[in-house]
């Protein structure tokens, strides 16, 4: 097996895109960055509000601040020399091409599942062959084992596909940790593939 | 006929349903859907239209929010 400087040799090439910096994207982007992916691209038109503290990768003197710039700021405590791309911005289909076309694997990190659905048919439609790792299914807490990884040629869906967040079950950090990490875990492996 | 329903062999009785019918039998009940036969896009105004028959790979992926 390799050790992490041939690792990070190889993912420090890549780019990944991340559509959406909340419970998902903020904690999938720690992740890659920490294994030393070299660019992340991400978009996010939101704010950091006192309610998202309960599982996104923000602080408390962060309220307020445009997400996508917080993070900015998290992320380079991580690694002051990381490569961030961020986009204050609201993915949609007419901007897709120009926030993401350069990625080598994209991150579905949205919370609505209409915006999950809006860019899992548009990356299939019109980039098939580019690996796209989405999330459905992380509200609550407990039955960790139904948490899984559904694949269908490059599309990637990981969480339960069942328990949808809402006022009587919310997300929490715990189960929305694990399935961002499991997002960022899947990218590393469809980038690590046949490397070693 | 025997498909690969969502990584799981499924046995249904009948030789060949539409993607809508299969829903229905499967109480798929999620407005969001990914579908996915055979690793192509199926998409919502298909699912009438598109036959699924024996050894097919059929993925219904749920949609649901929360992220």
């Amino acid at each position: 097996m390799p050790n992490f400087n041939q690792i990070r040799a190889i993912l420090s090439q890549k780019t990944i895109g991340i559509a959406g910096a909340g419970g998902l994207g903020s904690n999938c982007a720690a992740s890659l960055l920490r294994s030393g992916v070299g660019k992340l691209i991400i978009a996010d038109f939101d704010t950091v509000s006192d309610a998202n503290l309960n599982r996104q990768f923000y602080f408390h003197d962060q309220i307020g601040e445009i997400k996508v710039n917080a993070l900015r700021e998290n992320l380079l405590r991580i690694n002051p020399f990381a490569s961030l791309q961020m986009h204050a911005v609201k993915v949609a289909p007419d901007n897709i091409d120009f926030l993401f076309s350069t990625c080598d694997v994209i991150v579905e990190a949205f919370d609505a599942a209409s915006e999950k659905e809006m860019l899992i048919n548009y990356i299939l439609t019109n980039y098939p062959e580019k690996p796209l790792v989405a999330a459905s299914g992380l509200a609550g807490w407990g039955s960790v084992e139904s948490l899984r990884i559904i694949q269908s040629g490059n599309l990637y869906v990981c969480g339960d596909g069942e328990r949808e967040a809402g006022e009587t079950d919310p997300p929490l950090a715990p189960r929305v940790n694990i399935v961002s990490n499991l997002q960022a875990d899947k990218v590393l492996e469809i980038l690590l593939k046949d490397r070693f | 006929m025997k498909i690969m329903l969502n990584n799981r062999a499924e046995i249904i009785e009948g030789d060949v349903f539409s993607i809508s019918q299969i829903m229905v039998i499967k109480s798929f009940k999620f407005r969001m859907l990914v579908v996915r036969l055979n690793d192509r896009l199926i998409k919502k105004e298909e699912y009438e239209t598109t036959l699924v028959k024996d050894g097919d790979d059929l993925k219904i992926i749920h949609l649901v929010s929360g992220g």
